[in-house]
């Protein structure tokens, strides 16, 4: 596929970095020409130097064939504009937008009703902020992934001494839920390496277990794993940036949010936009700070700051004055390693979660959804089955019955609203939502093509 | 200052404050009750005076300056009242100079206290007149200068400054001020008359339905009856002036958006009228259970129809009664005179302090105990959901504290001159908050005060109308210095 990134920041390098490796044909334009030339020399792809918005700067940069506009550059007006002049120049098919400010997100008609030419609009902050505030909501979940308009939920938690499935067989787990309750173990991650969940899998303590199950009977199926946190209460944001005002103005109706802020002018304006929160001003890093505010008697912190370095020292100051849950913002992957599961609770990298959100709506066919598990080594997707047993080569076969790559399970199946376990002898309807869980990025391919509709077949 | 320009506008204001009289006087020829005579010398009177002070000055042009504002605004209140006054002591009410002069202040500040004992006995023609000076103190003699007097020709918006209440004095709902002028006027005009029709169907005569509706809407709480509202003994009567003094006390900028748009929602968005609405409910709640509780009335029906009449009465500081609530026992006479301060909303025909500053009064100290709390927290005081400007927070603290200093200070000099406390206390506070009936000697009347005491009265009626800040400013040396 031909794709057109435009802004070479960091989640312009990273969605480039990702579609390079799948043998996209990959063109990034930006302004700032040595920073494309690292790029080009670390990744197979084409360069353009020059503004994204100029028409001669698209058409050199091949928009006439171009099947994917991905605008990301920093600015949310170059932004919209170049997926205008895109759409009414080159008539590129899909346009992605990044754009951060709320003016524009508050006005969601502004696309819908196609007065701009965007097809999706992306919002980091927005992302970032759903996806702490659902980690914030399920304490003792290390993700929480939306799947089917969240008629079915992944959630990836870690295994401990207590809950009453570990030391047992994965095939057990059904006897221990009560009957309404269903949910299937998609994968296990050991000491950082997968491991197949099979029947007669043991679940040790320290494993990192993703889980499907409908989304009221999370706490139930969590239970199971490990011995439950209470549900949060009190949270402290570290950062009050655009991700955590955003948070904050999302939770403090239902929870008791203090958001902490370095700098006087922001803070006021923090103060002045949320009703409920209490706005501190002052360093992250400042003990007596933390102490005062009571600390130990939080049960969520959360490092919000731009500044990876900031973000881990204040975290794991947080746990050492003693909060029981820390969360930090982390885009350095190689940071994320070092801390999660340590001495940070939970490492979620911004970044990850942009470029899992644009992946979605990259992947070809009838891909819907997917989301990037452990930092990008593997991948959770939801397909669509379409056509009929003739057109598709899922339709009317059982689960046992489907050729799945290697690395590849199958968690679990949406018909209309409700999830449906995939025991081996559902037979796949069209319409069907599902679920699946890759080990191995790799077999994507071979996984979009089941999914593909084949035409020639009619 | 600009001496000529404001003895102008001053001469014609009191020139055609004798046109206040023309009703009455057509009334009392109407009734032949032979008080056609004193209206006629009192508006020949006003008119003459007014004249002598306009002549020589008439061609004097000029923009008003802020400061004259003041001057202009105070002067017109307490020269006003004085021709205003006149009637009362040319007509069968036989008033001396003090007590005339304390009956035309209280009701062109709407304050509804009253000297005069035997107002059953009057002729209709004064009843309504002094009914008249309520409708006209509501709005204020000034805006309904600048809507009907354009030849004044005064465009700016100072004068509007210094006379509109509330905190927040910019929101101006039409572009031109002599349009928004208007435009609240004719929103008056509009309840009055909503207020007086209702008054009638409810079962009042022609003339008591208008004299009635006159004092509701302004809150101002003249009656034409000794007995108040109690005069009426009806509850559906009752039910109506709450409606209509409930709405006197809602700002009126608000009452003319709702009308514009032909809608509601103005008012369920404002954070006002929501405080506004939620003290006079708890209180009335409050009062109703303290006096079934004390048996001052046999059921509780009856206590929640008089507490709530007492309490939006006084809230809005209208000061009608029905039974009088001076006697009754515990701490609800207090409340009842306390509930005075805090008034009604900004911007309406109210007295008192007004909800808004007295939320951002209470909103300033809850700020600090959180402060206290969390030392390195940044807390600001809202309404509405928006921060209030730390200058805003300056002028309304400064105003409580003025308020509340000029208040005790009036107070003790009424009682240097022998009132009794209750009846010092009492009567002040229910002077400056514009509010009528107090404890003691004036829980009905202010007859029996001495005269030294009415002229303290009559001072604090005005320096409350006129939000202290317009009268004080004159005893400043500051102001006088070019």
């Amino acid at each position: 596929m031909k794709i057109l990134v435009l802004g070479a920041g960091t989640v312009g390098t990273s969605v480039a970095a990702a579609l390079a490796a799948e043998s996209n044909d990959i063109t990034v334009v930006d302004t700032d020409a040595l920073r494309l030339r690292e790029l080009s020399e670390k990744l197979d792809l084409r360069t353009v130097h020059g503004h994204a918005a100029h028409p001669s700067v698209l058409a050199q940069a091949g928009a006439e064939d171009a099947e994917l506009l991905i605008a990301v550059t920093n600015s949310d007006e170059t932004n919209i504009i170049a997926c205008q002049v895109a759409d009414a120049l080159y008539n590129t098919p899909t346009k992605i937008a990044r754009v951060r400010e709320a003016e524009y997100l508050d006005h969601p008609e502004l696309i819908t009703r196609g007065r701009l030419a965007i097809n999706v609009v992306i919002s980091p902050e927005h992302l970032v902020c759903r996806h702490v505030q659902r980690l914030i909501e399920y304490p003792g979940a290390l993700q929480v992934l939306d799947f089917a308009d969240g008629h079915a939920v992944l959630v990836a938690t870690r295994a401990l001494v207590g809950g009453a499935l570990v030391g047992h067989q994965i095939k057990e787990l059904r006897g221990h839920l009560p009957a309404t309750v269903d949910a299937r173990v998609a994968a296990i991650f050991r000491r950082g390496k997968p491991v197949r969940p099979e029947g007669n899998t043991v679940i040790e303590a320290d494993d990192e277990v993703f889980f499907l199950a409908d989304r009221r009977d999370i706490r139930t199926v969590m239970s199971e794993l490990r011995k439950l946190d209470k549900p949060a209460r009190r949270v402290f944001l570290a950062g009050g940036g655009n991700i955590g005002k955003a948070l904050a103005k999302a939770m403090e109706n239902s929870y008791s949010v203090k958001i902490l802020e370095r700098s006087r002018e922001r803070s006021k304006l923090l103060a002045e936009d949320l009703q409920n929160s209490i706005v501190l001003v002052g360093d992250a890093a400042d003990e007596d700070l933390l102490r005062e505010e009571n600390i130990d008697q939080t049960d969520v912190y959360c490092a919000l700051t731009n500044d990876d370095e900031a973000n881990i020292l204040s975290a794991m100051l947080a746990k050492k004055l003693g909060c029981p849950r820390v969360i930090s913002l982390i885009n350095r992957p190689a940071y994320a390693e070092l801390v999660e599961g340590g001495p940070i609770d939970i490492a979620v990298s911004p970044q990850q979660v942009t470029l899992s959100a644009l992946l979605t709506h990259i992947r070809q066919g009838t891909m819907v959804r997917v989301h990037s598990l452990r930092r990008g080594a593997a991948e959770a997707i939801e397909a669509v089955a379409l056509g009929d047993r003739r057109t598709s080569r899922v339709i009317g076969r059982a689960v046992e019955e489907l050729e799945l790559p290697a690395g590849t399970t199958l968690g679990g199946i949406v018909r209309g609203e409700k999830l449906l376990i995939a025991h081996h002898d559902v037979v796949i309807e069209h319409n069907d939502h599902i679920i699946l869980f890759l080990v191995d990025k790799r077999q994507l391919r071979h996984v979009e093509q089941m999914f593909r509709a084949d035409a020639t077949a009619i | 200052m600009r001496v000529f320009v404001v003895q102008r506008i001053i001469g014609a204001v009191i020139a055609l404050s004798g046109a206040i009289m023309l009703p009455p006087i057509a009334l009392s020829l109407a009734f032949d009750d032979g008080t056609t005579a004193a209206f006629v010398e009192s508006a020949l009177l006003s008119l003459v005076v007014g004249a002598l002070l306009w002549l020589p000055v008439r061609r004097a042009r000029g923009e008003l300056r802020l400061r004259d504002g003041f001057i202009v605004t105070t002067a017109i209140w307490v020269l006003v009242s004085g021709s205003c006054a006149l009637p009362f002591m040319l007509g069968p009410s036989k008033l001396g100079f003090t007590d005339a002069y304390f009956e035309a202040a209280s009701g062109l500040t709407t304050t509804g206290a009253t000297v005069i004992t035997n107002l059953d006995q009057l002729p209709q023609s004064l009843l309504f007149y002094r009914q008249s000076l309520c409708f006209l103190g509501g709005m204020g003699i000034v805006i309904l200068a600048i809507a009907i007097l354009p030849m004044l020709r005064i465009g700016g918006s100072q004068l509007f400054r210094a006379e509109t209440t509330g905190p927040v004095k910019d929101a101006k709902l039409t572009p031109r001020i002599a349009e928004t002028a208007r435009a609240l006027w004719l929103v008056y005009v509009g309840l009055n008359a909503a207020c007086a029709l209702s008054f009638w169907l409810g079962g009042m005569t022609l003339l008591d339905a208008i004299g009635h509706a006159f004092s509701a809407v302004a809150t101002g709480g003249f009656s034409t009856h000794d007995a108040s509202m109690g005069y009426f003994d009806s509850p559906l009567l009752e039910a109506i002036c709450i409606v209509f003094m409930f709405l006197g006390g809602v700002n009126f900028a608000l009452h003319f958006v709702a009308w514009r748009r032909a809608s509601g929602a103005p008012y369920f968005r404002d954070a006002e009228i929501k405080a506004y609405l939620a003290i006079a409910a708890s209180v009335s709640v409050l009062i109703a259970f303290d006096t079934y509780l004390r048996d001052v009335f046999p059921t509780f029906m009856e206590s929640l129809r008089h507490a709530t009449f007492q309490t939006v009465s006084n809230m809005t500081t209208t000061g009608y009664t029905t039974v009088g609530f001076a006697g009754w026992p515990g701490f609800a006479p207090m409340l009842l005179v306390l509930i005075g301060f805090v008034g009604g909303c900004s911007g309406s025909t109210s007295g008192g302090m007004k909800v808004v500053r007295v939320m951002i009064l209470f909103r300033q100290g809850a700020r600090e105990v959180l402060q206290l709390v969390h030392p390195r927290g940044r807390f600001l005081v809202k309404i509405g959901g928006h921060s209030v400007p730390g200058a805003v927070l300056a002028a309304v603290t400064a105003f409580c504290t003025l308020y509340v200093f000029s208040y005790v200070v009036m107070a003790l000099a009424l009682a240097a001159t022998g009132v009794d406390l209750v009846t010092a206390w009492s009567a002040v506070a229910a002077c400056i908050n514009n509010m009528g009936p107090g404890l003691g000697v004036v829980s009905v009347h202010f007859r029996d005060l001495n005269d030294a005491s009415v002229w303290i009265c009559s001072f604090a009626m005005i320096l409350g109308r006129l939000e202290v800040f317009t009268v004080l400013v004159l005893f400043t040396p500051a102001f006088w210095k070019e």
